[in-house]
């Protein structure tokens, strides 16, 4: 999981990647409230790696939150040092400190009464930039985040879904291009197959902009799904386990992790195991209004009994199978709303989800924004569960 | 709505237009309904300024209510009213809001709760027992008379614009914060913003209040409308009594329209 630091295995994820994180450490950090007698956050002492997801993930009142706060200093700690790369931030003036650290919070937080592109530009204008800059900088980051900026820059938030407030919230977050982001349970307000497109999204943009990322969450799927690295907290944020999803699965440090996160269920290898470490079938794909009858044959000839069509951009709207696409003429534009879409970085889990959801024997799977990587059937995902259960059993 | 929120962008566009169109044609409707149960206030008050001319010229009126009643006379009665209710008024605002905002910040804030409570007892209180203790401490006259105006009708702009800040959702002054912003950005760019409302409805209560209690004002030698009534009530000429209470009604019915397109005007978009 560490393609920002050693980007050898240069696959297609590589690309147009950039390191532009800064490293987060934490020293001794302590944040004590007058009147009570434990502190809430008890000398933490974390290194958080340049480039790289980090979550946080604890059972509620634990001092997550508290720790991530204190960060950016919306809280402030009573002691212990915290540095930005080599930077000690502690003393610095904190309302220009947090305008070189994004924040996200759950449900996007942005202000009614200012349109997606004024929400977004908010920090760049703090900054300083001047007004062509700032107008290029919120196009490009709706544009990023999945939103077409000629329709939805002048929209009011009110106007837009939960899913689409919170991708705002992301662009937000972004906009002044810090290398730090924080987020606080970024999607705890949005139903579970809006979470699960907006992980993936989030896994996307992360490949493309490698920053330093530290997201509070309490749910340990979404940990291992969206983190490089976890860390499990105890009550007064005491580190309890510190490492990759892997070795927390494998190897849980104390019994309260194990409990914690449910490790020992072979189902539990799902959400380790991603899209892209399956083998995905290549599938026939035609462009919509093109000639039906290429399209067909195309798939007869690789054997294909349907075919993925895409629009324009290279975007999947549906996929008919070949009896449907012979009865017409040109390839139709038809948006089938329940055609299930994963993105490589989606885990087994939710490709499995997403099939159950769509009563559907595959999904489609994303590569990068406009481009199609394949298909994934329910065999394969059979086949990487009894793989899992083997290497477990043997 | 799930189909705005997938991993497609090209349903997402597809699915999320097609409903933000429907609420793009509903949004103009819910304007122009809006402007058009403001614009049957003010022809209603017109009506009940031409009902009044055609009585008072048509009517016979014994000479006290003629004197009382000729142009000159109703025009100083009224410009006194104006002038007490706008100069209170402006005090109100700019000692209200002022006051309301310090209340809700740092250190002050936990003074708030006693505050409402007094506002909200206060303003029960009758108007005309403070008239009376403010003139037998001050003496008489217009300028005790705006003290007591506006004593009594700062309660409702200091406790709306109190009410009015608290409602702003914490969760979005902490976003503010948390990217950078300053406290007093956070006040004047989101707080006050999302407060307006809720402000702007505590003035014009407070105004329509001053149009009403500035009627008192002739028991303390303040002038105004008042003069009327109370000349009304002692000589037992309904004629004047009427006259006075319907033009203090037309008055507080105009100044309560006035607040209204203030308010439909400065409410923030997109709330």
């Amino acid at each position: 999981m560490s393609e920002t630091t050693a980007p050898t295995g240069a696959t297609a994820v590589d690309t147009g990647r950039r390191a532009s994180g800064l490293p987060i450490r934490l020293e001794g950090v302590t944040k004590r409230y007058p009147g009570q007698g434990k502190p809430a956050v008890d000398a933490v002492t974390l290194e958080l790696p340049a480039g790289q997801t980090t979550a946080f993930v604890g059972p509620s009142g634990c001092g997550k939150t508290t720790l991530l706060k204190m960060i950016n200093r919306l809280i402030e700690p009573t002691s212990g040092k915290i540095f930005l790369g080599d930077e000690d931030v502690t003393g610095q003036d904190p309302d220009k400190l947090r305008r070189r650290i994004g924040y996200v919070i759950q449900a996007g937080g942005l202000f009614p009464h200012m349109t997606v592109g004024a929400n977004v530009a908010l920090v760049p204008k703090m900054l300083g930039w001047d007004k062509k800059k700032v107008a290029g900088r919120v196009e490009e980051l709706l544009d990023l985040v999945g939103l077409d900026p000629a329709v939805y820059r002048d929209r009011y938030p009110r106007e837009l879904s939960g899913g689409q407030q919170q991708r705002v919230g992301v662009a937000r977050g972004l906009a002044a291009d810090p290398p730090v982001l924080l987020m606080d349970e970024p999607f705890g307000a949005v139903d579970p197959i809006t979470r699960q497109r907006l992980q993936d999204e989030m896994l996307r943009i992360q490949d493309e902009l490698g920053k330093t990322i530290v997201c509070v969450t309490h749910d340990f799927d979404e940990a291992v799904k969206l983190g490089d690295k976890i860390v499990v907290f105890d009550v007064g944020a005491r580190v309890v386990q510190h490492g990759t999803p892997e070795e927390i699965l494998s190897n849980p440090a104390e019994q309260y992790v194990a409990d914690f996160v449910g490790a020992g269920a072979t189902l539990k290898q799902l959400t380790l195991a991603r899209v892209e470490d399956v083998e995905l079938r290549r599938v026939t794909t035609a462009v919509v209004g093109t000639e039906s009858a290429a399209a067909v044959a195309a798939a007869r000839a690789v054997g294909d009994d349907y075919v993925v069509v895409l629009d324009s951009r290279g975007r999947p709207v549906s996929w008919p199978t070949l009896a449907e696409l012979v009865r017409t003429t040109t390839v139709p534009g038809t948006v089938d709303t329940r055609l299930p879409v994963v993105g490589l970085r989606s885990t087994l889990n939710d490709a499995l989800d997403t099939m159950l959801a769509a009563s559907q024997a595959g999904v489609v799977v994303m590569g990068g924004r406009d481009d199609l990587a394949g298909v994934l059937t329910i065999e394969s995902v059979m086949a990487a569960i009894q793989q899992a259960r083997a290497a477990v059993a043997g | 709505m799930t189909a705005a929120t997938t991993g497609r962008p090209g349903v997402d566009t597809a699915g999320a237009g097609a409903a933000a169109d429907a609420r793009d044609t509903a949004a103009p409707e819910q304007a122009r309904g809006g402007w058009r149960a403001l614009a049957v206030q003010p022809l209603l008050v017109l009506l009940g300024v031409v009902a009044f001319l055609v009585w008072r010229t048509t009517a016979t009126l014994t000479e006290t209510e003629a004197r009382q009643l000729n142009a000159t006379a109703l025009w100083t009665s009224i410009r006194e009213h104006l002038s007490l209710t706008v100069v209170a008024a402006v005090l109100v605002l700019v000692i209200a809001i002022p006051l309301g905002i310090a209340l809700t910040r740092g250190p002050l804030r936990r003074l708030s709760p006693l505050v409402l409570a007094v506002a909200n007892t206060g303003q029960a209180a009758p108007a005309i027992g403070l008239f009376v203790l403010l003139a037998m401490w001050l003496g008489f006259g217009f300028r005790t008379t705006v003290i007591g105006l506006v004593l009594y009708a700062a309660l409702p702009v200091l406790r709306n614009t109190m009410v009015g800040i608290q409602q702003v959702d914490a969760r979005l002054v902490e976003a503010g914060r948390g990217m950078g912003m300053s406290a007093a950005a956070v006040l004047f760019r989101v707080e006050l913003p999302l407060a307006v409302p809720v402000m702007l409805a505590g003035v014009r209560t407070a105004l329509v209040l001053l149009v009403g209690t500035a009627t008192l004002a002739t028991f303390i030698d303040g002038g105004g409308l008042g003069v009327l009534i109370n000349t009304g009530i002692t000589l037992n000429l309904n004629s004047l009594l009427v006259s006075g209470a319907v033009l203090v009604a037309l008055l507080a019915l105009a100044v309560d329209w006035l607040g209204r397109v203030v308010e439909h005007v400065a409410r923030p978009k997109g709330l």
